[in-house]
């Protein structure tokens, strides 16, 4: 049961994923798969730039699983891939995927990973407007 | 004793360069560190947060730092 988890600056393999967390104690799959969007807070989005800190990224994030696993002990398998570098409308930013004996863990185990996730995984995203970028999130 | 800080997303833009090298403050702390580096970057203070990391956790204000340690800023994560 240890965790797939991988920080990439290559396009995401959804099905590798999916297929990574496949195992016969499991009797549901649940994924999150975040993708570009083509506009924040009413500015037209061109492509995002995301840069990790790689070693802590990984480290959060093994920390976040292990949070699951104890939160949630008939979780099976778990994958987290997010993708650094420059990407595109349209392109997958990230794929969490967990497997579970029933549906309703898996559910909630999904949204826990992504939401925490965001709050503590060391990537930063930059969105490229037409008229500049910004870091995401760095003011109030 | 120096230290060597890591820098990403905007507070390597800020600063201007992606490691600083400098001599620890006295007492060698992260808040004490922190105090310094929005001393010298003002606009660091502006952030909605930045934290520091110490050999990839994040690290209370308290804690002890040294010339051993892999330091590093961090502005408000983005990811997903």
């Amino acid at each position: 049961m240890t965790p797939h988890l991988s920080i990439t600056d290559q396009s995401i393999d959804v099905a590798a994923a999916l297929a990574a967390v496949q195992t016969d104690a499991a009797g549901a799959v649940n994924s999150f798969i975040g993708t570009v969007r083509n506009q924040s807070g009413g500015r037209r989005v061109r492509r995002l730039h995301y840069e990790s800190y790689d070693s802590m990224a990984l480290t959060q994030l093994g920390h976040v699983v292990a949070q699951a696993y104890e939160k949630w002990p008939m979780l099976q398998e778990v994958a987290v891939v997010h993708r650094k570098g420059t990407l595109n409308l349209g392109d997958v930013a990230v794929v969490v995927a967990v497997a579970t004996p029933h549906r309703a863990e898996s559910f909630a185990a999904c949204q826990f990973i992504i939401d925490t996730l965001k709050q503590v995984v060391t990537i930063w995203k930059r969105e490229e407007y037409e008229d500049g970028t910004e870091w995401v999130a760095a003011h109030p | 004793m120096a230290l060597k800080i890591a820098l990403f997303g905007i507070t390597r833009d800020i600063v201007g360069q992606p490691t600083l090298e400098m001599p620890a403050p006295a007492p060698a702390t992260v808040g004490a560190l922190l105090d310094r580096m929005r001393a010298s970057y003002p606009a660091l203070g502006q952030l909605r947060s930045c934290a520091v990391a110490v050999n990839n956790e994040y690290a209370p204000a308290e804690q002890a730092i040294g010339p051993n340690d892999e330091i590093a800023l961090i502005p408000p994560v983005a990811g997903g």
